[in-house]
């Protein structure tokens, strides 16, 4: 573990990530691609959800950013049922309390690493050189601080989703969700990718990082596998399933 | 920072903390700023898409330009003319034939409340011709009139070259042509001889047009005094222009035709030429309408052009959708921002339109020497059309672009 184990604080610490047998079906007849998924994330916490193709760690990372609801069971994020917000309250929790990174980048073309970063607050209503002031300290965070002029197409693979990174916590969320961050990058830029996580982390931030690459997830503190929709194991056994 | 080892008890309820955070807001500024994000990154789709809109609206806003440029020469016309000159001619009788006022007509017509001034002419049966040796029955459509000296200036004529009839050349075989009688007869400068009636007579005068009295621009003018000599001219007149207040024409025309011919008011033809001249302009303005509607199906086609787009637009970003979703945009801020998109689109089609439409309508006013009128509220209209078109175009692309599910951001 990266963080020392501090004194546990006076009140109890309330999971910011709690699935209560969660399913996700599709189509018809239902296919369950999540087949109830019961798991604690506290805050802090840096967590590696690890599966093969197939083992619905898309679909759970849809459901923990809120993007989709559960067809059964409970899904709490940041203490709230996904079931009770309508669009407008689950586009807000997006918006202030969780941050993405995808496998993709999903950077705009054309628009300079500063732009691209200033964009993770646009939906917060803070005015554009305010999100542009903050944007440059986000990138200073995630070490491109010398980048901020530099459109996507001219930033290597490790740059771009460093740029992603820092445009996923430009809005301090408590709470950051990355899909195969390394997923298209080489060896050298996945590991730093990953070091840069941990820093995260170790700045307060929970991580959960979504990966089939069991390399990549033996170097997180916690992992939780996932097979055919169901958690087969939690290295940790914090909210172990019954 | 702390990290927690343990589970907490009594996470089944509703956790204490578990407050919504503040709203998802988009500001105002950003709106803009987004719907232009779609059309610089594709530009020349754009602006072939809002080609299409600009072309309707630059034919709509040419169309009304033209025809009221064409109006405002027409009203400058009519106000220097002016709209209150009456002509009574003598019509046909109940038995068809043709019917002729009588000598004292004039006088009566002067002696009517209201009248300012009158004048008349009278069709004087004999041909005119260029020469002597002309063929006789090569009148080229000619009428030979006997005119009053004041006519001119009842009927707000002009002297292009030459001079008018005056008290002396009136009772010699001098002779004032329209300006499309001399063209007929080919005659360009006063001082050249004309056949008429089998006498030589001297070319004293050629009129411009005279845009309230048509036919004096194909009738050869001459003298009552030598009519009355050569032609045997008994004084009657065939056409009577009068002018009056503007405010008495009314009353004037309901009294005109009873004063000239009280037994018998129905034979008498009263009209008022610019009314002829303004119904001219009214046949324009339904070639107009013609036009008008050409222009607005050209602008729905533009506007279908603006949806297609749109729908291709929000097929091809549905990433960018799912993106932004996962930055806490809500439905409603992806509906806004692809309906900016489309009514940005349009609205660029339209102001690229109006400028076109109102640069068409300054050369056409230019070439036919009118004053360029442009009425405010064709641009607002065109505007008004290109807002509405945008936003029905819009607004199915923008609605399927609020209902892409946000997991379209991880979805690859």
């Amino acid at each position: 573990m990266t963080a020392t184990a501090a004194a546990l604080p006076a009140r109890p610490v309330n999971p910011l990530v709690a699935l209560d047998d969660v399913q996700r079906a599709y189509g018809e007849p239902p296919v369950l691609a999540c087949a109830g998924v019961s798991l604690r994330i506290m805050p802090g916490e840096l967590v590696a959800i690890v599966g093969p193709s197939g083992s619905g760690k898309s679909t759970l990372l849809n459901l923990i950013g809120t993007l989709d609801r559960p067809t059964a069971g409970v899904a709490r994020i940041d203490g709230l049922d996904v079931d009770d917000l309508d669009d407008r309250s689950l586009s807000a929790l997006r918006a202030y309390r969780i941050g993405f990174v995808f496998q993709q980048f999903h950077l705009a073309e054309g628009v300079t690493a500063l732009d691209n970063v200033a964009d993770g607050l646009l939906y917060t209503g803070v005015p554009r050189a305010e999100r542009r002031r903050r944007a440059a300290e986000a990138l200073e965070r995630v070490g491109l601080g010398r980048r901020l002029d530099h459109h996507s197409n001219q930033l290597s693979g490790g740059e771009r989703q460093r740029v992603a990174i820092a445009r996923a916590v430009v809005g301090d969320p408590p709470l950051l969700l990355a899909d195969e961050p390394t997923g298209n990058l080489d060896t050298a830029s996945g590991a730093a990718i990953v070091e840069l996580l941990h820093e995260l982390n170790a700045q307060g931030t929970t991580v959960v990082v979504i990966t089939h690459d069991a390399e990549l997830a033996g170097r997180l503190p916690r992992r939780i596998a996932l097979r055919d929709g169901r958690v087969v194991s939690d290295s940790t056994g914090i909210g172990e399933p019954r | 920072m702390s990290t927690v080892t343990a589970p907490p008890p009594g996470t089944t309820s509703r956790p204490p903390d578990g407050r919504l955070p503040a709203r998802s807001r988009l500001l105002g500024q950003d709106v803009v700023r987004l719907g232009t994000t779609g059309l610089r990154a594709r530009p020349t789709r754009a602006v072939l898409s809002a080609l299409g809109i600009a072309i309707g609206i630059a034919a709509m806003v040419a169309v009304v330009g033209i025809s009221s440029s064409s109006q405002a020469r027409l009203n400058d016309q009519l106000a220097q003319l002016g709209t209150n000159l009456l002509t009574a001619q003598a019509g046909t009788s109940i038995t068809g034939e043709q019917t002729a006022l009588p000598p004292d007509t004039l006088g009566k017509v002067r002696r009517v409340d209201g009248v300012e001034s009158a004048s008349s002419t009278a069709l004087v049966p004999e041909p005119v011709y260029r020469s002597s040796l002309s063929d006789p029955d090569a009148t080229g459509g000619i009428a030979t009139m006997a005119a009053d000296q004041n006519l001119l200036g009842v009927v707000s004529g002009q002297v292009g070259s030459g001079v008018w009839l005056n008290p002396a050349t009136e009772r010699f075989p001098a002779v004032v042509l329209g300006s499309v009688a001399a063209e007929r007869l080919g005659v360009t400068s006063p001082g050249t001889q004309v056949w008429l009636g089998g006498t030589h007579f001297t070319v004293v005068g050629i009129l411009d047009p005279v845009a309230l009295a048509p036919e004096l621009d194909s009738a050869a003018l001459i003298g009552a005094d030598v009519a009355t000599d050569l032609f045997d001219f008994d004084g009657s007149p065939t056409t009577i222009y009068e002018r009056s207040a503007d405010e008495a024409v009314e009353d004037v025309r309901v009294l005109l035709a009873p004063t000239i011919a009280p037994e018998a008011p129905g034979e008498v033809e009263v009209s008022r030429p610019s009314d002829a001249l303004a119904a001219r302009t009214a046949a324009n303005q339904a070639f107009t309408g013609l036009l008008l509607g050409l222009g607005s199906i050209a602008l729905l086609v533009g506007g279908i052009g603006v949806a297609n787009t749109m729908i291709i637009s929000v097929l091809e970003r549905r990433r960018e959708i799912g993106l932004r979703r996962s930055l806490g945009a809500t439905r409603r801020h992806i509906l806004v921002q692809f309906l900016a998109e489309a009514l940005l689109l349009s609205a660029l089609g339209g102001l690229f339109g109006s400028a076109f439409g109102a640069g068409a309508t300054a050369i056409m006013a230019g070439i036919n020497g009118w004053p360029f009128a442009l009425p405010p509220a064709a641009i607002v209209v065109a505007v008004t059309a290109t807002l509405v078109i945008g936003a029905v175009a819009g607004l199915y692309p923008a609605v399927r672009a609020a209902r892409t599910p946000p997991t379209a951001a991880l979805a690859s």
